[in-house]
């Protein structure tokens, strides 16, 4: 069987600016700002050098962020990294003993190059670009955090992936001497991930270094992480040392410990439930206002990236592809 | 500690009030967390899960009472059943008041969905439901009312035991490790009373304090 692996287009690549601008553009001109690619709040500060930026900001200057971003304490004290403990304060508590510099990257199977690479050459592939993303938990709860990062798909193209490559696999580190959560087993160590060839080539798809304009904190997922906006948050894989070009799909993590709870694809989907958890609604964790009362928002499909995502499974039945 | 007739036992009065103290301070804690916005990224969760925790922990407490009383020998923790009871009563209602109310808001008719759909909500509401007979007789009019029937009903609440500790054991993603712990003191607590039944068949219970 032939694959063919799907390419960016250039015009897919927006350069930063033009694409918050054009953000603040889709947020004045629609009904719903959750439909916008991602949160403009970030919009203001941005300094919208590009001239297709002028009409917006001057229309726009007044009118309040569509989506608050959350606090950075706030995205940096709750975290669900198991390797640091299962509960969600554990991971800022207990990730200063992991060491993210050196780093190195295992990239291996269905490509040309292959290899361990230091870090730093993973950086130098592609400049670092802002993205504003919302990140939906499975758990029912969403933040909107502003990362930076690299496209996946740019990276991944430098390895030459061949034509039996159709998902990328992704590791997480395991040691536990950095690592206190694993000594207890509530994972079959290590972390591991995956997405389909077209997933990860999707220009939406980043290869987070840092986030709030900081270098990542290891509670995030130091040095190198994933953020597949329109997937549940489990799927962003933390800490990463190996990405595999794999024929058939990967094993990941927690669909292996609860396969009826958590699919391989596990995209946003208010449509199909967790077992567990209702998934129609979330509450947002953003902005300073009390979160006593915090609003509960209705979950969009793809977490709202519909527009951008959705062609990626014309045809496939979603709640049979979880 | 017996009530002297015709005095009052100002011992029993300051237990009795150090109890309500000691029962209300993780509500004082919430409350001060809630004032101080020191509860952390997801105050609705902290809540939720602290008056959950403090509902099951009271309810556990409330069944090592009877055992306590068996082991020293002493009356007096029979004279707590109640209050202990009313409390973990008191934190189930605040458990499920901050769910509907913090957590699902304006979406509170989604708790209908959930106790059909989802068995960690239903056990969990249905240990709160099986709490509120458990309350509403917990009155002395109430025990002299039902006679022999009010300690028949009131076995109910080791089915409450069970289920709440199965509501905490069902909603965990894969660290059993804290809602194993309630489940281990739980099964002490259940299997002791099994066991002196067991032993002693036909024996009578001993006659239960108010």
């Amino acid at each position: 069987m032939k694959t063919t692996i799907p390419r960016i287009p250039d015009h897919l690549i927006t350069p930063e600016p033009v694409y918050r601008a054009r953000r603040q553009l889709m947020g004045l001109g629609l009904a719903s700002p959750l439909l916008a690619l991602a949160g403009c709040a970030g919009a203001e500060d941005a300094g919208l050098p590009a001239p297709a930026a002028t009409a917006a900001a001057g229309a726009g200057g007044t009118s309040p962020p569509a989506e608050e971003l959350t606090r950075f304490e706030d995205a940096t004290s709750y975290n669900n990294f198991y390797e640091f403990g299962t509960g969600k304060t554990d991971p800022a508590r207990y990730a200063g003993t992991l060491e993210p510099a050196p780093w190195s990257v295992v990239v291996g199977g269905e490509a040309e190059v292959t290899g361990t690479f230091p870090l730093e050459d993973l950086l130098a592939i592609t400049p670092v670009q802002d993205r504003t993303y919302r990140l939906r938990c499975v758990e029912g709860w969403s933040m909107v955090i502003p990362w930076q990062g690299l496209p996946l798909g740019k990276v991944l193209e430098r390895f030459k992936p061949n034509s039996r490559a159709k998902f990328v696999a992704f590791t997480t580190l395991a040691d536990p001497r950095q690592m206190p959560g694993l000594r207890y087993p509530s994972i079959n160590w290590p972390y591991r991930e995956g997405l389909r060839m077209d997933e990860a080539m999707h220009p939406l798809t980043l290869l987070a270094t840092g986030m709030y304009g900081k270098p990542l904190p290891n509670q995030n997922g130091a040095p190198l992480r994933l953020v597949v906006p329109w997937k549940y948050g489990f799927k962003s894989i933390k800490s990463i040392i190996r990405i595999d070009f794999t024929q058939d799909m990967p094993p990941t993590s927690w669909n292996q410990l609860q396969p009826e709870e958590y699919g391989f694809y596990s995209n946003v989907n208010p449509d199909v439930d967790h077992p567990r958890w209702s998934q129609r609604t979330e509450r947002r964790i953003a902005g300073t206002a009390s979160k006593l009362f915090a609003e509960r928002i209705p979950t969009l499909p793809f977490n709202g990236y519909g527009d951008q995502v959705a062609s990626l499974y014309a045809g496939m039945d979603l709640r049979q592809w979880y | 500690m017996v009530l002297a007739p015709g005095g009052i036992d100002w011992r029993w009065v300051g237990l009795k009030a150090l109890a309500h103290a000691l029962a209300l301070l993780p509500l004082a804690g919430l409350v001060r967390g809630v004032v101080e916005d020191s509860l952390g990224a997801d105050p609705v969760a902290a809540l939720t899960h602290a008056t959950g925790e403090w509902a099951l922990r009271l309810l556990l407490l409330g069944l090592a009472l009877t055992p306590l009383r068996r082991f020293t020998g002493q009356a007096w923790p029979i004279r707590f059943r109640r209050l202990v009871g009313l409390y973990a009563f008191f934190y189930a209602c605040l458990h499920l008041a901050v769910f509907l109310v913090l957590d699902l808001g304006g979406y509170w008719t989604q708790i209908f969905e959930d106790i059909v759909k989802r068995p960690y909500i239903t056990v969990g509401f249905a240990a709160w439901l099986l709490l509120v007979p458990l309350a509403l007789t917990s009155t002395r009019g109430w025990i002299k009312r039902l006679g022999r029937r009010w300690a028949q009903l009131h076995r109910a609440v080791y089915a409450v035991g069970v289920l709440a500790v199965l509501h905490f054991l069902w909603l965990v993603k894969s660290d059993l490790r804290e809602p194993l712990v309630y489940a281990a003191i739980l099964a002490v607590l259940l299997g002791l009373r099994l066991w002196w039944r067991l032993r002693r068949p036909g024996a009578q219970a001993p006659a239960r304090g108010a």
